[in-house]
């Protein structure tokens, strides 16, 4: 007889898609603010995205109730720091902590996938991109969840330097201006939204520069 | 003091139904410097003198941020308030974490009660030598209460503590009726000057005390000295000097001898920069 398998599961998708790219000066973290389950739409409404410190701000797509006891484990944490330090947490200080905590929950992972965006300690702009676990690199561009299959070909195109062996490297951080960079998103997710069905609705944007944070919004399509 | 019979233990009563390690432990809050808390309805003031044990050293740090609604300002042994203060912020981290909501200030006093109360019942430990001055604005308005090293609590209008609080005390309870209703500017200027009546003719200056303020739509923060200064000079409390130039000395040395055996008078450099947690 084959093990029997659970009628239950702790887990839900709930869909969405997030995306971040890193710049000069500036970093644009970007998420959709549809919630489903299954075929379902539960709302068209809800945030994606986490301001974590004054320096990052988090997206992450996947179960949106692990997203939410993640971002509550990591605001504690980051309260203990600033009592501890007297100071807000860095971009890179933040990202080994969410690593770091993902990989405390290896048996019973957080379903998140997440994108971690903000400013390093010399003002430029870093995303660093994980799985549900932990694994996490520092990258130029990311996008996770459901639409990451549409987008992340597209910002390659867009954004990766060609094969060393063709032309010479480029540095990971985006030749973009914020305006671009702004634009650039909002392209990708207009695409994302016409193919992934999990997609779309809303799409709120995050820019964090030297002067501090800033939001906009685009409608997407509803359907 | 007098030496007792039965004051080796804390788990020793004496005939007279005393505990002496527990008076003893509400010594040490008198010897520390003062600090001084009062309280409107929408405000909570407080204040405290720094006395550096040298002109080399640092002062210690008095006044700690609890969370954003609670401030501590600590008298006695600083390492006891330092590692109080720890106690009440992941306290206040945890209440936050489950109820999404601000630790109601009555609450975190009863906690510290318990806590301190433990040691005054268990032969290995000995009691907490600080006292607290708790300033908190929660659900039901703004509160200042008073731990003490006994494991008892009280809610206070306004209150002092530590070396010379009696002259700070006295000049509080002239004036504690209009508090409730001071506007906030009135109350740091009566802070301010309680703080001065314990300096006893010594100039007040921005850079021997420490105010902080906690509020409606206020988080709780320490002001600046620059802003404290500018409130002296307003106010023209630094004014009245009784005594000449050899009173500070008179009064730094009895500072520094009045904080004993605790050692812990070097901490590291105050941080003056643009800190968001004002500890």
């Amino acid at each position: 007889m084959a093990k029997q398998h659970a009628n239950w599961s702790p887990y839900d998708n709930n869909g969405g898609s997030c995306v971040a790219i890193a710049g000069a000066d500036y970093c644009v973290i970007a998420a959709d603010t549809r919630m489903s389950s299954g075929y379902n739409i539960l709302t068209r409404d809800y945030s994606k995205t986490c301001k974590l410190a004054d320096k990052a701000v988090l997206a992450s797509s996947g179960f949106q109730a692990d997203v939410k006891a993640l971002q509550k484990q990591l605001a504690a944490r980051h309260l203990i720091y600033q009592h501890q330090h007297n100071k807000q947490m860095s971009c890179p200080a933040m990202a080994q902590l969410l690593s770091n905590t993902l990989y405390y929950k290896r048996f019973f992972p957080y379903y998140a996938f997440n994108v971690l965006g903000g400013l390093d300690n010399e003002g430029k702009g870093c995303v660093f991109t994980y799985d549900a676990v932990g694994s996490y690199e520092r990258v130029g561009y990311s996008s996770q969840g459901s639409g990451s299959t549409l987008i992340i070909p597209f910002l390659d195109n867009q954004l990766k330097s060609p094969s060393p062996l063709l032309l010479p490297a480029q540095d990971a951080v985006t030749p973009l201006s914020e305006s671009e960079a702004v634009d650039l998103v909002k392209t990708c997710f207009a695409s994302a939204t016409e193919r992934d069905i999990y997609t779309g609705d809303r799409l709120e944007i995050v820019i964090l520069n030297a002067d501090g944070i800033r939001r906009e919004f685009m409608e997407l399509r509803k359907d | 003091m007098f030496r007792n019979q039965y004051d080796t233990d804390v788990t020793t009563w004496s005939p007279a139904g005393r505990l002496f390690q527990v008076e003893y432990a509400m010594e040490a809050v008198k010897q520390g410097s003062a600090a001084i808390g009062l309280r409107s309805k929408t405000h909570v003031v407080l204040g405290c003198v720094n006395k550096a044990n040298s002109e080399l050293s640092s002062h210690q740090k008095k006044i700690f941020k609890v969370d954003d609604h609670i401030g501590v300002a600590i008298a006695g042994l600083t390492a006891d308030g330092r590692v109080l203060s720890r106690y009440m912020r992941n306290e206040c981290i945890n209440y936050s974490f489950t109820y999404e909501s601000p630790l109601p200030v009555g609450r975190l006093v009863v906690q510290l009660a318990d806590k301190a109360q433990v040691c005054t019942q268990r032969s290995w430990k000995r009691p907490y030598g600080v006292g607290l001055l708790v300033a908190g604005l929660d659900e039901s308005g703004a509160h200042l209460y008073y731990n003490c090293p006994s494991g008892n609590y009280f809610e206070y209008q306004a209150f002092a503590i530590g070396s010379r609080s009696q002259a700070a005390k006295t000049y509080l309870e002239r004036r504690f009726d209009n508090f409730m209703d001071s506007s906030r500017e009135d109350l740091i200027k009566d802070a301010l000057m309680a703080i001065r009546e314990t300096l006893q003719g010594e100039t007040l200056k921005s850079s021997i005390c420490t105010v902080a303020v906690v509020g409606v739509g206020e988080s709780f923060h320490i002001l600046d000295q620059g802003t404290v200064q500018q409130m002296i000079d307003a106010f023209d409390i630094a004014g009245e000097q009784e005594a000449p130039a050899p009173e500070p000395d008179a009064d730094a040395e009895q500072g520094a001898a009045a904080e004993p055996g605790a050692g812990a008078d070097q901490v590291g450099a105050v941080d003056e920069g643009v800190a968001p947690m004002d500890i």
